[in-house]
């Protein structure tokens, strides 16, 4: 017998905070899958962020860095225009990136610096609360929206692929999700075009994961799975939304 | 024939695994708790796995090793 299933190399052995369910540590796995199967860990450096996700530096087995809220894409600019031969990419959620973020998100890019972006969409803040996201969605309950969010006051969910698609620095802007098997399948393909694309030289690549976070919607960790399919993917559809290397090729 | 292994003391207990079993041989041993509090996800049935990864595929935390 062979093994065919082991934890990535590009992983250390510290055990994830994460809350039981909770699909940041699948998305984690693909990335260091990813690293390994690119052979780039020791060429890789990481943008750690703020919100549930700030202790990936202690996860990920490659050089990482821990910016300030919101400023991930920022730093990771800094990095990648003095270490231009190496590969970066920022780990960031919801609040980070589409809220106190979202100038540098934006404008990183626009001006199509050649970063890799992974974005975990869970439509609430996890680590301060279950607070009201930008990506909340309508009539969501939240500890800031105890009885819905109303849009008349807090306005509408931002969908961050379409918005980024539409700008020409933008290679890569794909939504995906980790709710089964042939889904987590489909986001580790995505992020891996993600990164040939750095590598490559394309530019500003995003992948959005459609994630779930069990204890601030609460729910159980399957029940958390089926409030995704049955709000998140109807308000956030899955696919690609911009890809640069599809162009060419057509 | 395959086999899996849990390191079990990372196992959160959330049964993801179990759900994503398309042979329905995994379940929450609900008679113990592992270092860290949770019921552990257990094997029932080793000689009906089929190897396909699916459990390991949908396990937040790293827990499985898949051989076949
Ligand atoms: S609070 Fe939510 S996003 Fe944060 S670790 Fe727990 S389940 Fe995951
Ligand atoms: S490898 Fe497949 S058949 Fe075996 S326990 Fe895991 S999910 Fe079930
Ligand atoms: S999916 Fe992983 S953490 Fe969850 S019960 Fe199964 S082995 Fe344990």
């Amino acid at each position: 017998m062979a093994v065919v299933f082991d934890k990535p190399k590009a992983l250390t052995d510290v055990p994830f905070h994460y809350c039981p369910g909770c699909t940041h540590g699948i998305v984690h796995r693909l990335v260091a899958e990813v690293i390994d199967e690119l052979g780039i860990a020791g060429d890789t450096v990481g943008v750690a962020s703020v919100g549930c996700s700030v202790f990936s530096y202690n996860y990920f087995d490659c050089d990482m860095v821990q910016a300030p809220h919101g400023r991930a894409p920022a730093v990771a600019t800094g990095l990648k225009r003095s270490l231009p031969d190496n590969v970066i990419f920022t780990y960031q959620g919801d609040g980070d990136l589409a809220a106190i973020g979202m100038a540098e998100t934006v404008h990183a890019a626009t001006r199509g610096e050649n970063i890799t972006v992974i974005f975990i969409n869970n439509a609430i803040y996890g680590m301060t609360g279950g607070q009201m996201a930008p990506t909340s969605l309508p009539g969501q309950v939240t500890q800031t929206t105890p009885y819905g969010r109303d849009t008349s006051v807090a306005g509408h969910p931002i969908r961050v692929c379409e918005l980024l698609s539409t700008l020409s620095g933008t290679a890569l802007a794909q939504r995906v999700t980790v709710d089964s098997v042939k889904n987590v399948n489909i986001a580790k393909k995505a992020i891996k075009k993600a990164f040939e694309n750095q590598i490559n030289k394309r530019g500003y690549s995003i992948v959005e994961v459609l994630s779930t976070c069990p204890t601030n919607w609460g729910l159980s960790p399957e029940e958390a799975l089926k409030w995704l399919q049955n709000n998140m993917i109807p308000y956030y559809p899955l696919g690609v939304y911009k890809d640069v290397t599809a162009e060419k090729e057509a | 024939m395959a086999k899996i292994t849990f390191k079990e003391n990372l196992c959160k207990g959330c049964g993801m695994c179990v759900n994503a079993c398309p042979k329905n041989i995994l379940e929450l041993d609900k008679t113990r708790l592992n270092v860290k509090g949770y019921h552990p996800a257990v094997i029932k049935d080793q000689e009906k796995c089929i190897g396909c990864t699916s459990c390991a595929i949908m396990c937040p935390d790293v827990v499985i090793t898949v051989e076949r």
